[in-house]
C-alpha cells in the first residue's frame, strides 16, 4: 500500500528546497537573504505539516511515521530554524552570504529527517548520506580559509569511513537477518537463538557508525577541530540539530528493530557514555578557544544523554529526549552567543575575549551565564531537569558506576562552565568592547535563554510528548 | 487552603523574584538606577518579612505536623508536586531568613558602590532559594532550591568579594556541588523505591537499614560540606574572608544552617537506624570541631577568618545535638542556629562597620576603638558575649541544652562540648581586647566615626533578639517542642522496633 501523505513532510520540505534553489539561481543579485528567509518559512511549514500527519508506515515498510518521529522532527526543524536565522548577519559580514548556504542546511534538515522516521537500514543511509554531504560543504563554506576548508576535509574523510562502517555493519545485519526492514528485524530478534555472533559484530558496527555521528568518545576525535575550524553559525547548527537527529536515531536503531539486543548492546553504550562524559569533562578544562571548548562540552553532553540509553528501560529512552531537546535549545542560546563574538569587525573565539562581558552588554553576559549554569546541571535552570531524568533511569536500572562518575563528571564539568561565568563577571574587559549584537542573535538568544530559565515552571507538557513519543518507539 | 487564608509561603517565596525582575526594569543614569534598586530592595525584602510574620502568629505550635501547606500539580505523573509547608522545625528559619535580608540590605547601603542593581538581584534571588528551600516538602523542589543558592552566592563572592575572591568562589560552588551531587543521586533512589518525593510520604517510607547506610553516607557528603563539619569545612573560611560583608552574614546566618536542617529534616526521620549507627562518628567530628577550630581561631590574625572558625566550633555544637536524638539535644540545636544565625551575623557585620572605615580586616591594624567609638563597642561587646554564650544572652540557652543531651550519652562528649564554650570565651574575648581595648596605635583610628543611623537601624533588630533570646528562650523554644517531640519518638519507635524484630 502506498500511503504517501505520511512521507508528507519530507516532501514538502524537498519541494521547497527545489523552488527556493532555483529561485535563488535566477535574480543577478544577492539573494542570501530572501532564500535564508524562504528556508526558514519552508521549515515553519513542514513543522506543521509534521504535526499533522497521521501515523502509519509507508513505501513498503521504509518510511515510518509515529509519535517518535514527530517529536525529533519538531526538535530538529526547530534547532535548524535556529541555526538559519543565526547565520543571516554573521554571514553578510563574512562575506559568506551565498544563496547555497540556506539550501544545504534545508537538504541536511531534509536528510535528518529521513533519518529519524527511517524504518529500514537503507533509508536510514539514505537519510544519513543526505545529511552528511551536505555537512560537509558547509563545513568547508569559507573556501578561502585554511582552516575551514580543514575541518570540511577532516570531516569528509572521518565521516566517509563512518558510513562505511555503517554500511559495512548494516550488510552483515541483512546477511544474518535476510532483512533490512526494522520490523522484520525484531522478529527476527525475538526469538533469541536467531541472534547468533555474526549479527551482533554487524550490530556492533552500526552503533560505531552512529557514534561517529555523534561524537560519542572514543569516534569524536573530528568533533574539536571541526567545531574550531568551520564558521561559528556552521558549527552552531551542527551542534544543534543533527546532533539530536543522530542520537533519535540512534535510540531509533537500537530500542526499535534491536530492543531484544539490549543486552549485547547495553555494556557497549555503557562504556560510551562513561568515556564521553570523563572526557568531555576534562578536556574542555584546558581550552582557550571558546568553539573548541563548546565542542568538548557537546561531547560531554552526549555522554549524559547516552546515560538514559545506556539503562535500555522506557524512562531512559524518555530521559534521553527530554535531555536532548533542553540540550538543543540551551546549546543554540550559547551559540547565538559565540555568533555575536566579534570585536571591531572581526570575529573572535577566544574565552578571553568574553572578558568583562557584564560591563558592556550585561544581557548577554546573564543570558551566557544562564546557559552555562544550565549546562552544568544548576538547578532550576533546564539543564538539571535533563541531568534528573537521565540519572533517574540510570539509578532505577540499578546503574550506579554510571550514575557516580556522571555526576562527578558533572562537577569537574562545572569547573569550565564556570570559568566562562567567572571571565564575563568577575574580570576586567580587556580591548575594546565586543560589536553590538545583531537582532537575529538576540532573538535566539532570549528565545531559548527564556525557555532555559522558565523550564521548570510547567515542564510537564515536554515530559508527555517525550513520554507519548518513548511509547511509539518500545510499542 | 491554609491558616493564612492564602499561598503565603509562595508569596513569601516569589516576591523577592518579583522583586528582582522589577529592579532589573529600572532604566536611567547608573547613580539613580542603584538608588532605585536599593529602596526597591529594601521595601521587597520588608514587605516580605512583614508577611512572614503572619507565621509567628498564625503557627499553630501544638501540632506537631505541617501548617500551611500548599499543593500544586508539577510532575504529578511522576510523584513529583509542588509541595510546600512549614512544621516547628523550620517555620523560625524562614523567620531567620527573611529577617536577615533587609538587614543585608540595609548593611550594603554604601559599601556597595559598583554594580548595585546586579547586586539587589542577588539578594533577592538568593532570598527567594532560602526560603523555598526551608519551605519544600517535596524533594525535588527542595533541591532546586538546596542547589540554587549556588548561583546567587558565586555570583556575590565572585564580583563584589576581596582579593582572592575567584578562587573563594570557586571552591565554595564546586565544594557544596560536589556534596550536593551524591544526595541527589540519593534523591533519585528513594524517588524510584517510593514512586514519590513527597518528604511527608517518604518519611513513611520504610528503608531496610543496610540501604539507610549508603543514603546516610550520599546525605552526609552534602550536608556535611554545607554544615561545614571538620574536616570539609576548608571552603568555609575563604568564603567569609572574600565575601561582602553582606554575603558573610546570610552565608554564616543562613547557608550554614541548610546543611544541619538537611539533617535534621532528613536524615533523622528517613534514616534512623543510619543515623543511630554513624552517631558516634558524628559525635567524633564535632568534638573535633569544636575543639580544633576554635584552637585554629585564637590563632587569627583576620577579623572574619576568625568569625569564620568560630562558625564551625559553633556548627559542631549543633551536630553533635542533633545526634543526640533526645528532646533537649535536638531543641538545643535548634536553638543555637537560630542564635548562631543572629549573633555571628551581627558580629560579620560589626567587622563590616570598620572595615568600611578603615578597609582592613587585619586584628593588628585595630586597638583602642572603643575609646574613639563608643556605641559601636558596645553592640561588638554585647554581640561577642552572647558568641560565649554568656547566660541571659542568645547564646547560652542552646548550648547548655546541647551540653546537658550530650552528658546524658557521655560524658567525655560533654567534656568536649563544654571545652568548646571555654575555648570560644577564650578567642572571642582575645579579638575583643585586641580589637577594642588597649592603646590607640595608630592615628588615622582617632578620626573614624562612631555608627550612623543606618547602622543602629542595621544592629537595633538583632541586639533586641540577642537579648530576648537570652532572657526568654520559651519564646521560641515553644515553637519546636511539638515537632521535636514528636521527631524523637518516632526516632525511637523505628529503634524500638527494630530492636524487637532483631529479638
Amino acid at each position: 500500500m502506498m500511503n504517501w501523505t505520511l512521507a508528507l513532510p519530507e516532501l514538502v520540505l524537498a519541494v521547497c528546497g527545489l523552488a527556493i534553489l532555483g529561485i535563488g539561481v535566477l535574480p543577478k543579485r544577492n539573494t542570501f537573504f530572501p532564500c535564508a528567509m524562504a528556508v526558514v518559512g519552508a521549515f515553519l511549514l513542514t513543522a506543521v505539516v509534521t504535526l499533522g500527519v497521521p501515523e502509519g508506515t509507508a513505501f513498503g515498510g521504509q518510511i515510518a511515521a509515529d509519535a517518535f518521529s514527530r517529536f525529533a522532527k519538531v526538535l530538529i526543524l526547530l534547532g535548524a530554524a535556529a541555526g538559519v536565522v543565526l547565520s543571516i548577519d554573521f554571514n553578510a559580514r563574512e562575506g559568506l552570504d551565498r544563496f547555497e548556504y540556506p539550501v544545504l542546511l534545508l537538504f541536511a534538515t531534509l536528510g535528518m529527517m529521513v533519518m529519524v522516521s527511517a524504518n529500514d537500514l537503507m533509508a536510514l543511509y539514505i537519510g544519513l548520506e543526505l545529511l552528511s554531504l551536505s555537512l560537509y560543504v558547509v563545513a568547508a563554506f569559507n573556501r578561502d580559509d585554511e582552516r575551514s576548508a580543514e575541518a570540511g576535509l577532516k570531516y569528509f574523510v572521518l565521516g566517509a569511513l563512518a558510513s562505511g562502517l555503517l554500511l559495512y555493519g548494516s550488510s552483515l545485519v541483512y546477511g544474518f537477518t535476510g532483512t533490512t526492514n526494522f520490523d522484520s528485524i525484531a522478529n527476527v530478534l525475538s526469538d533469541p537463538t536467531k541472534a547468533s555472533s555474526g549479527l551482533v559484530v554487524g550490530l556492533v558496527f552500526v552503533m560505531v557508525g552512529l557514534a561517529f555521528k555523534i561524537s560519542a568518545v572514543p569516534f569524536h576525535m573530528w568533533t574539536p577541530d571541526v567545531y574550531e575550524g568551520a564558521p561559528t553559525p556552521v558549527t552552531a547548527f551542527f551542534a544543534a540539530a543533527p546532533k539530536v537527529a543522530a542520537i533519535a536515531l540512534f535510540a531509533r536503531v537500537l530500542g526499535g528493530p534491536f530492543g531484544d539486543l539490549a543486552g549485547q548492546w547495553q555494556q557497549v553504550v555503557v562504556v560510551i557514555s562513561l568515556l564521553s562524559m570523563v572526557l568531555g569533562a576534562f578536556a574542555a578544562i584546558g581550552q582557550e578557544n571558546i568553539k573548541r571548548l563548546m565542542a568538548y562540552s557537546s561531547i560531554g553532553h552526549v555522554g549524559f544523554a547516552l546515560v538514559g540509553l545506556a539503562a535500555a528501560s522506557e524512562a531512559g529512552m524518555r530521559g534521553l529526549l527530554v535531555y536532548m531537546a533542553i540540550y538543543l535549545l540551551m546549546n543554540l542560546g550559547a551559540f547565538a552567543v559565540l555568533v555575536a563574538m566579534r570585536r571591531q569587525g572581526r570575529a573572535v573565539e577566544q574565552v578571553k575575549d568574553l572578558a568583562g562581558l557584564a560591563k558592556t552588554d550585561l544581557g548577554m553576559a546573564v543570558w551566557m551565564a544562564i546557559f552555562m549554569f544550565s549546562m552544568a546541571g544548576i538547578p532550576p535552570l533546564a539543564g538539571f531537569f535533563g541531568k534528573m531524568f537521565v540519572f533517574k533511569a540510570a539509578v532505577d536500572a540499578g546503574l550506579w558506576t554510571l550514575a557516580i562518575v556522571g555526576v562527578l563528571a558533572s562537577v569537574v564539568s562545572a569547573f569550565y562552565y564556570l570559568r566562562i561565568v567567572k571571565v564575563m563577571f568577575f574580570d576586567d574587559q580587556v580591548g575594546a568592547a565586543l560589536d553590538p549584537r545583531p537582532a537575529t542573535v538576540s532573538l535566539v538568544m532570549t528565545a531559548s535563554g527564556l525557555f532555559t530559565l522558565l523550564f521548570f515552571l510547567y515542564p510537564a507538557p515536554l515530559v508527555a510528548a517525550a513520554q507519548a513519543a518513548v511509547a511509539a518507539l518500545l510499542g | 487552603m491554609n491558616a493564612a487564608g492564602f499561598p503565603l509561603l509562595s508569596l513569601l517565596t516569589f516576591l523577592p523574584l518579583a522583586g528582582a525582575i522589577a529592579i532589573l526594569t529600572l532604566r536611567g543614569d547608573d547613580k539613580v538606577t542603584a538608588e532605585n534598586a536599593r529602596w526597591t530592595a529594601l521595601w521587597t525584602s520588608l514587605i516580605v518579612f512583614a508577611l512572614s510574620l503572619i507565621l509567628w502568629f498564625r503557627f499553630d505550635k501544638t501540632d506537631p505536623g505541617f501548617q500551611f501547606v500548599e499543593r500544586l500539580d508539577w510532575l504529578s505523573e511522576f510523584g513529583i508536586t509542588y509541595h510546600m509547608g512549614v512544621d516547628g522545625i523550620s517555620v523560625l528559619f524562614i523567620l531567620l531568613s527573611t529577617l536577615l535580608t533587609p538587614i543585608c540590605i540595609l548593611a550594603s547601603w554604601e559599601s556597595i558602590q559598583t554594580r548595585v542593581r546586579e547586586y539587589m538581584v542577588a539578594f533577592l534571588v538568593l532570598e527567594m532559594m532560602m526560603v523555598g528551600m526551608f519551605a519544600a516538602l517535596d524533594f525535588i523542589v527542595f533541591y532546586v532550591f538546596f542547589e540554587g543558592v549556588l548561583i546567587p552566592m558565586f555570583l556575590i563572592i565572585g564580583v563584589w568579594g576581596g582579593k582572592r575572591r575567584v578562587y573563594a568562589s570557586f571552591k565554595f560552588f564546586l565544594y557544596t556541588l560536589l556534596g550536593s551531587v551524591l544526595m541527589l543521586l540519593a534523591i533519585l533512589l528513594l524517588w524510584f523505591r517510593a514512586g514519590t518525593t513527597d518528604i511527608p510520604e517518604l518519611m513513611r517510607h520504610a528503608i531496610p537499614a543496610g540501604l539507610q547506610t549508603w543514603i546516610f553516607l550520599a546525605f552526609f557528603a552534602s550536608f556535611a560540606v554545607k554544615v561545614p563539619m571538620w574536616p570539609f569545612h576548608t571552603w568555609l573560611p575563604d568564603a567569609h574572608v572574600e565575601a561582602p560583608t553582606a554575603g558573610s552574614v546570610i552565608l554564616a546566618g543562613v547557608l550554614l544552617k541548610m546543611g544541619a536542617y538537611g539533617f535534621l529534616r532528613f536524615s533523622l526521620p528517613m534514616l534512623p537506624h543510619a543515623s543511630a549507627d554513624f552517631a558516634p562518628y558524628i559525635y567524633a567530628l564535632s568534638i573535633i570541631a569544636v575543639v580544633y577550630t576554635s584552637l585554629v581561631a585564637l590563632a587569627q590574625e583576620d577579623m572574619k577568618k576568625l568569625i569564620a572558625y568560630s562558625s564551625v566550633a559553633h556548627m559542631g555544637i549543633v551536630t553533635l545535638g542533633i545526634f543526640t536524638f533526645s528532646v533537649q539535644g535536638l531543641s538545643g540545636a535548634l536553638y543555637t542556629m537560630l542564635s548562631h544565625g543572629v549573633v555571628s551575623g551581627a558580629l560579620f557585620l560589626c567587622v563590616g562597620v570598620l572595615y568600611d572605615r578603615v578597609h582592613s580586616r587585619e586584628i593588628a591594624r585595630y586597638g583602642g576603638v572603643a575609646k574613639i567609638m563608643p556605641a559601636y563597642a558596645l553592640v561588638f561587646m554585647l554581640f561577642t558575649m552572647a558568641s560565649v554564650a554568656l547566660p541571659g544572652l542568645a547564646g547560652f540557652p542552646g548550648e547548655l541544652l546541647v551540653i546537658v543531651a550530650a552528658w546524658k550519652i557521655n560524658a567525655w562528649v560533654a567534656f568536649g562540648a563544654a571545652m568548646g564554650m571555654i575555648l570560644g570565651a577564650a578567642y572571642a574575648l582575645y579579638l575583643y581586647k585586641r580589637v577594642a581595648f588597649g592603646r590607640i596605635t595608630r592615628d588615622d583610628l582617632r578620626g573614624l566615626m562612631d555608627m550612623s543611623p543606618r547602622e543602629h537601624a542595621v544592629f537595633a533588630p538583632l541586639v533586641i533578639l540577642a537579648i530576648w533570646m537570652g532572657v526568654y528562650p520559651q519564646s521560641f523554644l515553644s515553637f519546636f517542642e511539638a515537632s521535636v517531640t514528636a521527631l524523637v519518638v518516632r526516632h525511637e519507635a523505628a529503634l524500638g522496633a527494630a530492636r524487637l524484630a532483631g529479638m
